[in-house]
């Protein structure tokens, strides 16, 4: 047995974007235990719904993450939704759908950069965030901004998109995707990135359901869990199956977000074709009561909210549940046994956004 | 599986414009539906207060007895709840992100007279 060192990662570290904190228990260049922290970024976002009435309250949610805000925002809502027994119209089902979906592109692309600057490839990171920000584009040309949509509220979409600029959008989505084809080959196939996530950071299909891992980091361990398959929004309208890889490494984990984005691209043209006319939002009366538990599929996996009304505008409890926090266990295991230089690549495998875990 | 993929990417890349733009020489053309500041066409404003009741961050100010209207743009998140709720449409969202500024500074407009009343015209005719 080698000598044991503890080595600090984070929460300043080059390939981190958001703070985490690892202590790394090293046997020569070996991690044999990583005993992870969080809590640099608590923002005590849940304690907001005691003095944000519940209309208001969607702004706190979008902010929880700059990267999924919509769906944080639209998690929230069909929450709230369900309390006051609101049927949403189906043109905004749609919309949340194309926006969701959107932001799952521009999220796994964002990741894909990052993952390709994790294990130094800098030309491939660039090239992954010119694509995305055609992507970000399009998010403000029909949302107004390019990571807070603003767009979700309680009873539906604030905002329509016209029928034009959805079949722009559409034509637009062709020339993207065939960009992003470009790039998928070097992810896929090219030696230099295989070598360092090929067999890397193994998570068993059993480990991985067991520890509750979610999202992608699932999937690449060939569990089909897909809370897209629940149906909400427009997503039981739509043609499409959960993306699953049966590796586990980061490899599996990187070709499961390489290829949801492809089906992303797919579900908006599909949402376009079927998006019916319509109004976007109904008159919202009443406070919420009841409780309920939201999920939904988030581009780094399940996030649940957790909304408690008691007949008051303000909500009693708001709690949510975030991707990243579920799969916090799982990269712990991951982490047992990998080399240290592996320790970067495999804790980007999760995607981790620790502004959403601390909230 | 193959080595440098990516160079064919790269070599377009050297031979092509640049993805990026000589900011800020050459700025793109924002979108309409961009949501930049909020304006406020203080001639037609009421001074009604709505505006205030309904910004989530508490970024609007308004004291009727002066007549002052007033906006934080460092706390405005641009959500647009104002310019929805505002009755007689005198707030606009601009499609232009505010400038940046190394101070929190309070834009504050004064009204000189109040707007005639919508009744006003009528009874005058």
């Amino acid at each position: 047995m080698g000598t044991r060192t503890i080595i600090p990662f984070g929460p300043q570290h080059p390939v981190l974007p958001e703070p985490i904190h690892l202590d790394l228990v090293l046997e020569d260049e070996k991690v044999v235990e990583a005993l992870p922290s969080v809590g640099f970024v608590h923002r005590g976002l849940e304690r907001l719904a005691e003095v944000k009435d519940f209309h208001e309250l969607v702004y706190v949610a979008e902010r929880i993450c700059g990267i999924c805000s919509f769906i944080h925002g639209q998690g929230y809502c069909q929450g709230v939704e369900t309390l006051l027994n609101i049927e949403v119209p189906a043109r905004a089902k749609y919309l949340r759908t194309i926006w969701a979906e959107l932001s799952r592109i521009h999220s796994h692309i964002l990741w894909l950069g990052l993952f390709a600057d994790a294990f130094g490839f800098e030309s491939l990171f660039m090239h992954c965030w010119r694509v995305r920000e055609k992507i970000v584009d399009i998010i403000e040309a029909t949302a107004g901004g390019r990571v807070i949509f603003g767009s979700c509220k309680v009873g539906g979409a604030r905002r329509d998109i016209p029928n034009d600029v959805l079949k722009g959008i559409k034509a637009e989505l062709t020339t993207i995707e065939a960009e992003y084809n470009e790039l998928k080959p070097t992810f896929l196939h090219d030696n230099s990135v295989k070598r360092r996530t090929v067999g890397i950071g193994t998570l068993s299909k059993e480990q991985a359901y067991a520890l509750g891992a979610v999202g992608p980091t699932l999937r690449g361990s060939g569990v089909a869990s897909d809370l897209r398959t629940l149906g909400y929004a427009a997503y039981k309208d739509l043609q499409w199956e959960p993306v699953v890889e049966h590796g586990g490494d980061c490899y599996s984990r990187t070709v499961v977000r390489v290829r949801e984005v492809t089906m992303s691209f797919d579900l908006i043209r599909q949402a376009i074709d079927k998006i019916p006319e319509g109004p976007v939002d109904v008159k919202v009366t009443g406070n919420p009561t009841g409780e309920f538990f939201s999920r939904l599929e988030q581009p780094r996996g399940e996030v649940v909210y957790y909304v408690k009304g008691n007949n008051t505008k303000f909500l009693e409890r708001f709690r949510i549940r975030t991707p990243t926090f579920a799969n916090i266990a799982p990269l712990v295991v991951m982490l047992k046994g990998c080399e240290l230089p592996d320790v970067p690549v495999i804790v980007l495998t999760i995607d981790p956004c620790i502004s959403c875990t601390e909230r | 599986m193959g080595n440098f993929i990516i160079a064919k990417i790269i070599a377009r890349s050297v031979l092509s414009r640049f993805a990026t733009r000589l900011y800020p020489f050459e700025k793109r053309a924002p979108y309409a539906a961009t949501r930049g500041h909020i304006e406020n066409e203080i001639s037609r404003c009421i001074m009604c207060g709505i505006c205030q009741k309904k910004c989530p961050t508490h970024a609007i100010t308004v004291v009727r007895a002066e007549r002052n209207w007033a906006i934080e743009p460092m706390k405005c998140i641009q959500c647009g709840e104002c310019v929805t709720a505002c009755p007689v449409k005198c707030l606009s969202m601009a499609n232009t992100y505010s400038a940046a500024s190394p101070t929190k500074e309070t834009i504050l407009l004064h009204q000189e007279t109040p707007p005639p009343k919508p009744g006003a015209a009528k009874q005058e005719a």
